[in-house]
């Protein structure tokens, strides 16, 4: 917990921001969902999301609601439902231009922190950039900590190694499945702050059940509510992000989330 | 702490053995007394070091050819599944069939020399090595392979090397504990096959030794053999827990070793 000290005074904006190559093309992403169901449970029915070049959308609700199945949906571990589609704004397929950042940190428990950066080279057949993989680790904040495996690390690391894993590819759109949702408040505070300065151009899609998490990061936020579920009008907070939580406007905004998360639980049955 | 307690219960065994000699006065061709047994083991000194050598050696070469084949089946398995119903049958059949049936087979086809005995502890081996392995390899995490799946999307290798480097960087590492634990297995019940196959037919091991002994009423020579097998038993499977654990570090990270 301690060790994570440092972090706050961490200057992200001092550090040029395109270590990535490919990441300073931004690109929108467009999903047309008619339908999906597990079984006989309708999930999905009739949405439509556009994820803004080079900006961050959090969908936000209660556990259970189908925001995973989402995100599946736009990463391709769930197959694109029949009548729906996925299109890029640059009209390119979306295949190899995202990368996923899980919940759980999913580094390999057996390799070092550096080997689980350059995993995706490996998995490729490719030539390692440890060059690269070392400039990312410097960013969040572990450039010391290379040689070590996962388990030495606190959660709040193996989250900062998660990241930077995130970019190695330098995919334009990232997906975040409520990465900080495991840590503590503190923690959570700082990954936050870590994240809004090393995502910074990326288009983004980070689902989370914390609202503040989504007024501090997003530029765009839905609630997402009844079953099947259905997105709100985006709430389209001003300034520039990470936002600071004792913002008046932060908290204005926070009241009408909770009101209306609060209004979609109560018609659920 | 853990040499202390082997040496208790040891001794503690010992001194039960001891007794039972003492109180029972049983005939020493029946059940000799421990010191009657370390006699003949110190007399025979020679003569069994011999022998275990070759019983070693059978249970080494067995272990090893077990372990390969084992491997490779269960990467066949699960690389290729139309592969599994071929070779789950003869899987089955290996566990299944005593070796007790097959070892004079194996004898008159392969001699009274170390083949049958390998051929035999490999029998034995090859169904827990290949199944623990397989259950590994089943059971990669959907969320890995979900990851791995996207990190491949941006490369422009074919599917074949996709599929090597998938196996080669997450589905193996993945599956290595597993295989651990059915090559502990391996460990323990290797020597069973080396001792059947000397039982049946050799001309030497510590089977053969024992076999001769039991026909001469020579049970002192029979059970310092026996001893001596328990011993190696022990020790081959000490060896190999200590080197699974040094092979595998990351796994004392996270839990606690089971023995």
């Amino acid at each position: 917990m301690g060790r994570d000290n440092h972090i706050i005074s961490f200057p992200f904006k001092g550090i040029p921001t395109d270590v990535s190559d490919q990441g300073n093309a931004q690109i929108g992403l467009h999903l047309r969902l008619d339908r999906l169901a597990f079984g006989d449970t309708l999930v999905v029915d009739d949405l439509d999301l556009t994820l803004e070049p080079g900006k961050i959308t959090c969908l936000l609700g209660p556990s259970g609601v189908g925001k995973s199945s989402i995100l599946k949906i736009l990463a391709g571990f769930i197959p694109l439902p029949e009548k729906s589609s996925l299109t890029c704004s640059d009209g390119e397929p979306v295949t190899g231009r995202i990368s996923y950042m899980d919940q759980h940190d999913l580094l390999l428990p057996w390799a070092s922190v550096l080997d689980n950066l350059v995993i995706g080279a490996r998995l490729r057949g490719e030539a390692p950039d440890v060059g690269k993989a070392r400039d990312l680790l410097h960013r969040v904040g572990l450039a010391d900590r290379y040689d070590a495996r996962p388990a030495a690390l606190s959660g709040g690391m193996r989250q900062r190694v998660a990241l930077a894993r995130t970019l190695m590819e330098g995919a334009p759109i990232v997906l975040m499945d409520e990465p900080f949702s495991a840590l503590d408040a503190i923690t959570r505070f700082r990954l936050q702050d870590l994240t809004a300065g090393v995502l910074g151009g990326k288009t983004v899609l980070l689902i989370t059940h914390d609202p503040l998490e989504a007024l501090r990061l997003g530029h765009a936020i839905y609630v997402l509510s009844g079953n099947p579920v259905a997105l709100s009008e985006p709430l389209l907070p001003e300034g520039t992000i990470p936002r600071d939580p004792a913002d008046d406007m932060l908290k204005h905004h926070y009241s009408e989330i909770m009101t209306r998360l609060a209004a979609s639980t109560e018609e659920a049955p | 702490m853990r040499f202390l307690r082997l040496v208790i219960t040891i001794g503690g065994l010992l001194l039960i053995w001891g007794l039972i000699t003492e109180i029972t006065g049983l005939p020493k061709f029946i059940l000799p007394s421990p010191l009657v047994v370390l006699n003949a083991l110190t007399s025979n000194a020679g003569l069994i070091a011999v022998n275990a050598v070759t019983t070693a050696l059978e249970i080494l070469l067995g272990l090893f050819f077990g372990i390969t084949f084992g491997m490779m089946s269960a990467l066949m398995i699960s690389a290729y599944r139309p592969a599994r119903q071929w070779v789950f049958p003869i899987l089955i059949a290996s566990q299944a069939i005593p070796v007790f049936a097959i070892a004079p087979l194996l004898v008159l086809w392969l001699g009274y020399g170390v083949a049958p005995k390998v051929v035999m502890s490999l029998l034995i081996i090859y169904f827990p090595v290949t199944v623990s392995f397989l259950d590994g390899l089943n059971r990669t995490e959907a969320a890995w392979l979900n990851l791995a799946g996207l990190l491949q999307q941006s490369g422009r290798r074919s599917r074949l090397m996709n599929a090597f480097c998938l196996y080669r960087y997450i589905k193996i590492p993945f599956a290595l504990p597993s295989l651990a634990s059915g090559i502990r297995v391996a460990a323990a019940v290797a020597p069973i096959g080396a001792i059947v196959g000397e039982w049946v037919g050799s001309s030497s091991g510590l089977g053969f030794l024992m076999l001769h002994a039991n026909a001469r009423v020579q049970t002192d020579l029979m059970f310092a053999s026996l001893l001596v097998l328990t011993a190696m038993a022990l020790l081959l499977y000490y060896l190999v827990d200590h080197g699974l654990r040094h092979a595998l570090p990351w796994l004392s990270d996270q839990q606690k070793p089971l023995t």
